[in-house]
């Protein structure tokens, strides 16, 4: 894609949040008193706040890429994420964890599970949550760096460093309460600075309706504009369960309905969003018990609506480039200005009469497939009028029949946006990739100084030893997450395969965490084992089957194909599922197996058949979490009837 | 935490809002974005929005007071 030229009043707007995150760091310095203040905000932060943090912690900027790219490869479809795939875990986080988490007066998630079984398990999940994180962070950045260098020509190595300076001081001086400030700052520019493009490009459509009946004529159709191999019913990127109805191959996804609600709705999202410690983090950061527990009933409420800010850019996309007259199209993937030379050659001294061996020439030469029609139609333009080298480039440019998704939302920022709103909108993406790594860098220095040195290697020492241990171990974080982001820039391949093994060991900890909270008689031994046995059977699975396709190897199949998905998201649903199911019954055996450690005293307040139920009675009725989560699930149902 | 966050969002948007209306003025309606001049149109309502969000941290910091918290 052209890179982006940006006016002063842009980088005005980008300097001024620099100025801002940085003047919010120094602002909460003399408050940071003790470790507690540092690492985990000394649990003093209001519910809005918390939400807000809560659900900006995970939206980051690949969230926002992403589901712009789902949303025009699925359609409306990609709302399973949010409906299916959130809302649910998001509520019985609220109502039926929260007091685990909150009331064990536990610093993070392993310390929990430190209460609750042993170091063991503690360690295992915090070691390998630490490491995930400073991946997480490092391919934050290293996306932030490749995107301000394609985009506004700035070099790699300096935004990296640049960006990762900012953070790293305003972490650094307030926290994690400046992580969760700039992730509420973060919020709202997001949904501030992308509102207005969700509003133009819906204009430009026609409108909602117009939309959708051109998405209808695109579903029957999507060879037209090289969107699928594959034509399905009208309504397959307009409705969200219908197409799933059929199977999976009633539907772009490729999945069927039980894949979705058990391994999406359940396994992968209970697994993710009551679980991972980047996020629980923030709702324990509250300043009470009842704050702690509305925090994820705050963020549902943002989260329900995302799709209309985050999926209809995709969609809006995809109708954009079905109409000619729009004069628009998906991004093509990004191509060497040489290969274009010689494709441009290749169609200059092309035989008129051959164009199939033409199209051969320019596909080879651009290293993409090509639209032969369009080929064919500007081989014939040439030879009527001679054309400019840079009127063939185009036409070249416009004929790739592969689309870069992942610019879609960048495509639409460039094509809606004026300096000004311009400026708004990259800064707002800025914003949630820097957010990105603020927020895993504090989850991880939490988790490192409180439940990997503190409880395993250094125990006993002062408070101001761990604050310091907090504070240089913020920075190693840095500096550890710049090292992954080269990594990742270097290892394309090698990043698929860390991002596959966090995945395995995202799967079974939804199971642990269940038998955790909700069986007394599970043991240390049990979970840990359990746990191991997951993690396991992740990558047995994983080994033993392939998605339509693809072929053995890193994206599975390597030691046998015992059965072969429709899609890598229906095989990655179902990896969740046996992964879920392996350790529940692996805790539970194990369990009932050995010997209980602790007694019903020590596990009072961490299992939910020994902790006396909490009484609301005294809030305000809006303010019960189990009030306003059964009004936001029914408000949820109600958004997936709409769009069924 | 000390720090009441609605000061730095509300001069963030209040800054933001200014400048977009400045341009907006300055530039008029660009044919990109189908004719609304939306750099004065969305400046407004964000500098709306910072101005309420202000509002807001000098009200919270007035209860803070009487309440003696």
């Amino acid at each position: 894609m052209q890179p982006i030229h940006l006016a002063w009043v842009d980088y005005t707007i980008l300097l001024a949040y620099v100025v801002f995150v940085l003047g919010i760091g120094f602002a909460l310095t003399r408050y940071m008193k003790t470790s507690s203040d540092f690492l985990i905000s000394g649990r003093s932060i209001p519910t809005w706040v918390t939400g807000l943090a809560f659900i900006s912690a995970n939206l980051g900027a690949l969230e926002l890429v992403g589901m712009a790219a789902s949303g025009a490869k699925y359609g409306i479809a990609t709302a399973h994420f949010y409906w299916v795939g959130a809302i649910p875990a998001m509520i019985f986080l609220a109502v039926f964890m929260m007091p685990f988490y909150y009331g064990s007066k536990a610093r993070s998630v392993p310390e929990f599970l430190q209460m609750r079984f042993d170091k063991r398990v503690m360690g295992l999940n915090a070691a390998a949550f630490a490491v995930m994180t400073l991946f997480a962070s490092g391919i934050s950045m290293n996306a932030l760096a490749k995107l301000l260098n394609q985009l506004l020509g700035w070099n790699y190595h300096f935004a990296l460093f640049v960006c990762s300076g900012v953070v790293l001081v305003y972490v650094l001086k307030g926290g994690l309460t400046s992580a969760i400030y700039t992730e509420v700052l973060q919020f709202f520019m997001i949904v501030l600075g992308f509102a207005p493009v969700v509003y133009l490009g819906l204009k430009d459509v026609g409108g909602w309706g117009a939309m959708t009946s051109q998405l209808h004529g695109v579903a029957q159709n999507p060879m037209a504009i090289d969107l699928n191999t594959k034509s399905f019913a009208p309504d397959a990127w307009t409705s969200a369960w219908k197409p799933l109805l059929g199977g999976s191959a009633d539907n772009p996804m490729g999945v069927d309905v039980f894949a979705i609600v058990f391994g999406l709705g359940f396994v992968l999202s209970f697994g993710y969003w009551c679980t991972n410690f980047l996020v629980v983090q923030r709702a324990m950061a509250a300043k009470n018990m009842t704050a702690a527990r509305n925090t994820p009933i705050v963020a549902a409420i943002p989260k329900m609506l995302f799709p209309a800010l985050v999926i209809v850019p995709g969609m809006i996309a995809v109708a954009l480039t079905s109409i000619p007259d729009k004069h628009y199209r998906i991004p093509p993937p990004i191509i060497a200005p040489e290969a274009y030379t010689q494709a441009v050659a290749a169609v200059q001294n092309t035989n008129p009469a051959d164009t199939a061996a033409t199209v051969k020439a320019v596909s080879d030469a651009l290293g993409k497939k090509v639209n032969a029609d369009k080929i064919a139609a500007l081989v014939a333009a040439n030879a009527a009028n001679k054309l400019s080298d840079s009127q063939i480039k185009d036409g070249l440019y416009n004929s790739v029949a592969e689309y870069d998704y992942d610019s879609v939302i960048f495509s639409l920022v460039k094509k809606y946006c004026p300096a000004g709103l311009l400026g708004l909108a990259l800064t707002a993406l800025l914003a949630s990739f820097m957010s990105g790594m603020a927020g895993n860098v504090t989850a991880f220095n939490t988790v490192w100084t409180y439940n990997l040195y503190q409880a395993l290697f250094v125990p006993n020492k002062s408070d101001a030893h761990y604050f310091w241990m907090g504070k240089f171990i913020t920075v190693v974080g840095i500096v550890a997450s710049i090292g992954c982001a080269y990594f990742a820039r270097q290892y394309n391949n090698a990043m698929d395969i860390i991002q596959l093994v966090f995945g395995f060991v995202n799967a079974p900890i939804f199971a642990t965490m269940l038998l955790a909270m909700f069986w007394v008689r599970g043991t240390g031994t049990g979970a840990f084992l359990g746990l191991i046995g997951g993690i396991g059977s992740s990558a047995l699975f994983h080994a033993l089957t392939i998605a339509h396709g693809n072929l053995p190897g890193v994206k599975g199949g390597y030691l046998a194909v015992v059965h072969e998905f429709p899609s890598e998201m229906a095989q990655n649903f179902w990896l969740a599922s046996f992964a879920f199911t392996a350790c529940l019954v692996l805790t539970i055996v194990i369990s009932l197996a050995t010997q209980r450690t602790k007694s019903d005293e020590e596990l009072k307040g961490l299992v939910y058949s020994l902790t006396p139920k909490i009484k609301d009675e005294n809030a305000p009725v809006w303010q019960r979490p189990a009030v306003a989560g059964t009004v936001l699930l029914i408000a949820c149902v109600i958004l997936n009837i709409i769009f069924w | 935490m000390g720090l009441d966050i609605r000061w730095p969002i509300g001069l963030m948007f209040t800054l933001i809002g200014a400048l977009l209306v400045i341009t907006g003025l300055v530039q008029g309606p660009d044919a990109r974005s189908l004719n609304i001049n939306i750099d004065l149109v969305w400046g407004i309502i964000l500098l709306v929005f910072g101005v309420l969000m202000l509002a807001g941290a000098v009200w919270g910091g007035k209860k803070k007071n009487e309440g003696g918290k």
